[in-house]
């Protein structure tokens, strides 16, 4: 199965991921734990700090060790940490059934009880007793622990500051920033336990600890609205959790010695057997980033405090549903299943973009952004030509850099002017400048030449075109493509609107929030500079090892983007020449008098403001119209595809 | 091969083709409408005269977005002639557009402001239809490079006669013809005044205008890539074509955006992709 003609790289740590890897599970849970223990502020600050920093090199150093092409294994032999492991969930779930009694959420309590039905039928099969759990690293987890490393411990240090301030603003929200924090750390940690387990049934408990963490971090505040959205989250992530575990009840049956509880196992052993559990757990990972019908929750998440969205929607959670797909996409290349699933996300992807356009509320633009661009995730790795993983796997990078650093701008422009809609930040370029550059930076990354996200569009196009049924999903990418111009761009013309009457607000800005966001900024040009280099050295030895062949852009495109890149920033230091411009006018009234702030007189002797507000386009984009047809179709799909499914299984 | 040449050549001479179309442009026009019109060098001696002009501004920012703006067209203009990648060349013509409409919201005016509003929604009117041309054009000749595609030697108006239609359909959003002219004009005054350019004077305004002119001698060279294997026919198509683009100027009143909206999106789906279905169709059961 594994063709590879590239000879290995000489790694002179080979071996050390041995213990990186457990490192990486197990250090930021130890994090997590002190900072349950400790009491101040100050305390925190500096376990937070030096633990993100140590996760952020942690994860780095992993590019050093780990194999140039393949997979490396690493099988744990102590024969407790599963057990553990179960009697873990099943407290979790004693533990959500309180809650659920609590709160008076019925479908909660019932799902959760499911599960645990399933999993305790799963555990009495016994079959996963002969085989040896092992953890793995290969290119792809390798790229899930830098995004999960790097920019999840960035939002970590950023939340300190975040959430001060939060607590400042928000006196009625009771302040658990101990088990704030706990979560936030539990949550990097169980994101590396699923890139690193090769073993299903721990892919399994570090799922099921992320739908946990996600679930108490959007019911942060205690509002009636964030338990209803924290409910609304958990009951769509059980329902995957469901299908995930009807998937290992499958591979139990049908391998009683356990052989294909491994992933590995699992790619390699064809259609036929293994066609069922990837279809299960793809419709976990559908659930899981919030395609539709189950984008739902996603939406309602952002009532979370905003380093707990920017979590959700760049580095963790979603990203774990679309790491599932990816890695189980070679099992589906090529079926009807895959084919629906690469529906569902295309349908995602189109609908979501539409729906951004009728939203003024920024986090919810960003919301429905990431939806879309993780329908198009799954659109890539449900279809499963290897153009189109390589695709996929440099939207999850790009994405998740660019998506994290406008979370970022967005929760820092709200606690500054007390607003998170656009229409708010008219002339934010004036207001906080250096804030509306990162945040123009960060709006280009997600939809302009020659940054990463459309690079990655454009590769899924040419792709798109030669793989099977792939007409239609061109002509989807044509038009959300064109779609996902309009809303960033208008959001970028509010930015850039030079308001008369704006006042400087950027002050009182944390050092830390400061090295954050500049951080992630550079990180979004940078990989724009240094994409050949990581599309040569960690996607394409993976698609190499997984398909047999791989993808790349022309060496003259490569070229002509870097002078594209390059254009594009000397072009703002022509300001240095423009800036001494002497003759400033007022814009153009119609030649009514009006005074420099924009009041003129209107009709009947009122005088009047100019505002102005961008256009929603309510009655073609509408939110509900769009996602009912979005919800009825999707829902239709994977109906289709489960009765498929189901005929296959029996 | 990318041709620096061709390039450069796209640079010098792009902007008096240019002028010289809009010359002709209003002549033809001024003769339609029972009017004798301007000189054919009219147009150099308007943009010559902003030239002169004193500049004023609203917010020097303007000036960073309306060069950027310039300098993307022609960088754009100039991928195209030198045989670049297809896609390539539509998403950098994107970011050009992107900086006219930054530069338009820049001033914080309610005409431009508009203006800038009612150009997005064009940019997403006419962008899939061109997309699905470049998509058609690689089904023909299996190559996104311009160079390639010109070279292939095939008559690529046969296999793509819809795409084409939409792609006409298109031009009249991207040529700023009526009844597509939402967010500037070049008649004299709409009711939102010059829209996009309200607020641009001067020098400015002249190097918004010499943009417009690389942008469309770019678009007559798309027309070209359907003709390549004839350059005769294709210099023929070329004409009819823009004379044809006259009359519709001339013939039809402004719609609104949502007229735009739909009928180019109706007119990409039926033309554009029910061509390319076909020749989907075609590719999968008679293997060439």
């Amino acid at each position: 199965m594994i063709n590879n003609d590239k000879k290995p790289d000489f790694h002179p740590f080979e071996g050390e991921s041995l213990i990186t890897l457990p490192f990486l599970i197990l250090f930021p849970a130890a994090i997590a734990l002190i900072l349950l223990l400790v009491p101040g502020d100050s305390w925190r600050r500096l376990v937070v700090q030096a633990g993100a920093l140590i996760i952020g090199i942690a994860s780095f150093y992993l590019l050093f060790i780990t194999p140039g092409a393949g997979q490396e294994f690493f099988p744990v032999t102590v024969e407790w940490v599963t057990t553990l492991m179960f009697i873990a969930e099943m407290i979790i779930a004693v533990f959500l059934i309180y809650l659920g009694i609590k709160h008076r959420k019925y479908l909660a309590i019932f799902l959760v009880v499911a599960q645990a039905a399933l999993l305790l039928f799963f555990e009495s099969t016994g079959s996963h007793g002969a085989h040896v759990p092992d953890l793995f690293i290969d290119q792809l987890s390798l790229i899930m622990a830098l995004i999960i490393g790097i920019i999840g411990s960035l939002i970590c240090v950023y939340a300190l500051g975040y959430m001060a301030t939060f607590h400042q603003q928000h006196p009625d929200v009771k302040d658990r920033r101990r088990t704030f924090f706990f979560l936030v750390f539990i949550f990097l940690s169980s994101m590396f336990g699923l890139v690193f387990s090769n073993y299903l049934p721990w892919v399994f408990f570090f799922w099921e600890l992320t739908t946990l963490c996600s679930f108490l971090l959007i019911g942060y505040s205690g509002t009636g609205e964030a338990i209803n959205n924290s409910f609304l989250a958990l009951n769509m992530n059980l329902l995957g959790g469901i299908a995930f575990a009807g998937a290992l009840i499958y591979l139990a049956i049908i391998s009683p010695g356990g052989n294909l509880l491994a992933i590995s196992t699992l790619i390699q052993s064809g259609h036929a057997v293994a066609l069922v559990p990837a279809v299960l757990i793809a419709f976990a990972g559908i659930t899981k980033s919030a395609l539709m019908p189950f984008s739902a929750w996603l939406v309602g998440a952002m009532v979370a405090p905003t380093p707990v969205s920017a979590l959700l929607h760049s580095s963790t959670m979603v990203k774990a549903g679309v790491y599932i797909i990816v890695r189980l996409s070679p099992v589906m290349t090529g079926t009807m299943e895959g084919l629906i699933i690469a529906l569902v996300g295309g349908f995602t992807f189109l609908l979501a973009s539409a729906i951004a356009i009728s939203q003024s509320n920024a986090k919810k633009v960003l919301a429905y952004s990431t939806i879309a661009n993780l329908g198009l995730i799954v659109a890539c790795a449900g279809v499963g030509t290897y153009k189109l993983v390589w695709a996929a796997i440099m939207l999850i990078i790009f994405h998740a850099i660019a998506k994290s650093l406008l979370f970022l701008c967005v929760g820092t422009v709200e606690h500054r002017i007390g607003s998170r809609d656009i229409e708010d930040m008219t002339g934010l370029i004036v207001r906080m400048p250096r804030i509306g550059v990162m945040m123009l930076v960060g709006i280009a990354g997600m939809f302009l030449a020659p940054f990463g996200m459309l690079i990655s569009k454009w590769a899924a196009i040419e792709a798109f075109i030669d793989a099977p049924f792939g007409l239609l999903f061109v002509a989807i990418l044509a038009f959300g493509g064109s779609i996902t111009v309009f809303f960033w761009s208008k959001w970028m013309g509010k930015i850039i609107s030079v308001c008369p009457v704006a006042e400087l607000v950027e002050n009182r800005i944390s050092r830390e929030k400061w090295i954050v966001l500049s951080l992630l900024t550079a990180m979004t040009v940078f990989v724009c500079l240094a994409f050949p280099v990581i599309s040569s050295h960690l996607v394409e030895p993976f698609v190499l090892s997984v398909y047999g062949q791989t993808a790349r852009l022309s060496q003259d495109n490569i070229i002509i983007m870097a002078m594209m890149l390059f254009l594009l920033m000397i072009m703002p230091f022509s300001l240095l020449w423009f800036r001494k411009e002497k003759n400033i006018v007022p814009p153009y009234m119609a030649g009514r008098p009006a005074t420099p702030d924009l009041h003129f007189l209107g009709s009947m002797g009122v005088q009047r403001q100019v505002g102005l507000a961008n256009y929603y386009l309510e009655d073609v984009f509408g939110e509900r119209r769009l996602f009912m047809a979005g919800t009825a179709l999707c829902f239709g799909l994977i109906l289709l595809m489960g009765t498929l499914t189901a005929g296959v299984a029996l | 091969m990318i041709s620096i040449t061709n390039a450069l050549l796209f640079i010098v001479a792009a902007p008096f083709i240019g002028g010289l179309v809009a010359g002709i442009d209003r002549k033809i026009t001024a003769r339609m409408q029972g009017r004798v019109g301007p000189p054919l060098l009219q147009p150099f001696a308007d943009v010559g005269k902003l030239f002169e002009k004193k500049q004023i501004v609203v917010t020097p920012s303007q000036h960073v977005y309306t060069l950027s703006y310039l300098v993307f067209i022609v960088a754009s203009g100039a991928l195209f002639f030198a045989g670049g990648d297809l896609l390539l060349v539509i998403f950098a013509f994107t970011l050009a557009h992107l900086f006219l409409v930054l530069g338009a919201y820049s001033s914080y005016s309610p005409y431009s402001f508009i203006g800038a509003e009612r150009e997005l929604i064009q940019i997403i009117a006419y962008e899939p239809m061109i997309i699905l041309a470049a998509v058609g054009m690689y089904m023909v000749t299996k190559s996104f490079f311009v160079w390639e595609i010109m070279g292939s030697g095939l008559p690529i108006i046969l296999y793509l006669p819809g795409v084409f239609l939409g792609f006409l359909m298109v031009l009249t959003i991207k040529l700023r013809k009526s009844p597509f002219d939402l967010s500037t004009s070049h008649h004299a005054h709409q009711e939102i005044v010059k829209g996009v350019t309200t607020d641009f004077s001067g020098p400015m305004l002249g190097r918004v205008e010499i943009a417009h002119w690389y942008e469309n001698v770019f678009l007559l060279g798309f027309i070209y890539l359907f003709f390549a294997w004839n350059p005769l026919i294709a210099i023929v198509a070329i004409i009819v074509a823009y004379l044809l683009e006259i009359l519709i100027d001339n013939t039809f009143s402004r719609g609104t955006w949502k007229f735009t909206l739909k009928s180019s999106w109706i007119i990409a789906g039926m033309m554009g992709l029910v061509n390319l279905g076909v020749l989907y169709y075609l590719s999968a059961v008679v293997p060439a």
